[in-house]
């Protein structure tokens, strides 16, 4: 081949790559990623002891049975006035799980028994499947608490976002 | 000219959140005085008291308001789930005590955590009058 002609064919294939890379066409992030969700009572009232957990995480029952067993909430006493209560019940359910339309969300609610309503994102089949590479001792390091800390690794966690570019493990 | 009409928001703001604690240390007086007719006054040495004291809960384990708040109030501290929470004392984060409903809230849930009951008037007004009477 000649030199200029292999030129051509470098300069073409780069480009291609690129133009590829920059429209996200190795892999479909727009039906992966959580929606961006907002609601201003539950982000103050959720974020209190932890870091706010997105509505696509769990199916519609489980916040539904979460939300009426606020006063014995793993341990401790969450409780809320009725109308806050009311209005973040209904808020997690209109963007949970099984009211979502995404990879993650669909997977999620997959991988629970239709019998079964979990209170713990940490404990369905889908979350352990993902994080089986993962001591028991790093869950406890002082940095990270539990497995619950979502937000400890994935930088993102609290916009739904759990793509590998966001993880990070602290020491 | 700017500048002096900031420093004077500040100067403001900073009154109001002062007075914000001290106007709801006023509302526990009138409840601590209907709950206790020998009712004197509240005392920071108390409060100190009251916020360090462990005490066993029924589940076996060992819990004070220390035990998220830590025993410095003047230090951010941390919630059973990890979650970093900004210090008490009045003097290093001017937010507390300024906004009743919340204080409430978190009275309701941090009390029955800890005592397993509600706290009095009296128990309140002592732990802000301490939270208040750090530097
Ligand atoms: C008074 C403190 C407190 C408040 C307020 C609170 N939580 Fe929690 N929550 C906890 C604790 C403690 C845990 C257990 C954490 C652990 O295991 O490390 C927890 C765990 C959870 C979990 C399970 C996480 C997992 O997958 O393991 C979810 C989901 C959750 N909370 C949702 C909520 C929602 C929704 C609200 C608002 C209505 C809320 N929380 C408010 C204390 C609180
Ligand atoms: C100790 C750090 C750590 C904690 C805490 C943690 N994760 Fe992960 N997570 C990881 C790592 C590392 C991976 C990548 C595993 C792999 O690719 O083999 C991962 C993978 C995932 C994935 C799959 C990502 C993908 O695109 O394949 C999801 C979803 C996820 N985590 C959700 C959660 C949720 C929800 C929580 C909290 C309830 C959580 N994680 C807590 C470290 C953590
Ligand atoms: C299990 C952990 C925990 C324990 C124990 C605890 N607290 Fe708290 N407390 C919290 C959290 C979390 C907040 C809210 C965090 C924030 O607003 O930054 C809070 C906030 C408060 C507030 C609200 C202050 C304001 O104006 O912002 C008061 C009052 C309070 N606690 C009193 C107490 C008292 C009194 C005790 C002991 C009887 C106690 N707490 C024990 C976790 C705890």
């Amino acid at each position: 081949m000649k030199k200029w002609l292999q030129f051509l064919v470098l300069i073409t294939s780069i480009s291609a790559t690129s133009a590829l890379l920059a429209s996200g066409g190795f892999s479909d992030n727009s039906k992966q990623a959580m929606p961006a969700v907002a609601n201003a009572k539950w982000k103050t009232e959720c974020s209190g002891c932890h870091m706010l957990y997105h509505p696509g995480l769990l199916p519609e029952r489980s916040w539904n049975k979460m939300m009426a067993g606020l006063d014995k909430h793993f341990g401790e006493n969450a409780s809320l006035d009725d109308a806050s209560r009311d209005e973040i019940a209904r808020f997690l359910a209109l963007n949970s799980a099984d009211k979502q339309d995404n990879r993650r969300s669909n997977r999620i609610n997959q991988s629970i028994a239709a019998g079964a309503t979990p209170l713990r994102i940490s404990e369905t089949r889908y979350f352990t499947s993902k994080h089986d590479e993962i001591a028991a001792s790093t869950f406890k390091r002082k940095s990270i608490g539990s497995a619950a800390n979502c937000v400890a690794c994935h930088q993102a966690a609290e916009k739904g976002d759990f793509s590998e570019s966001q993880i990070r493990i602290p020491r | 000219m700017r500048n002096a009409y900031l420093l004077l928001a500040l100067f403001f703001s900073q009154q109001a959140v002062a007075e914000s604690a001290s106007s709801l240390l006023k509302k526990y007086e009138l409840l601590a005085k209907q709950e206790n007719a020998a009712f004197v006054g509240f005392a920071a040495d108390k409060g100190e008291r009251f916020f360090h004291a462990e005490r066993l809960h029924s589940d076996g384990k060992k819990v004070s308001c220390a035990t998220c708040h830590t025993a410095d109030p003047r230090k951010p501290g941390k919630t059973r789930a990890n979650k970093v929470i900004e210090a008490m004392a009045i003097s290093v984060n001017p937010q507390r005590f300024s906004d009743e409903a919340k204080v409430e809230k978190w009275f309701g849930r941090n009390c029955k955590d800890v005592l397993e009951r509600a706290c009095t008037a009296q128990e309140k007004g002592d732990f802000i009058a301490y939270l208040l009477s750090i530097k």
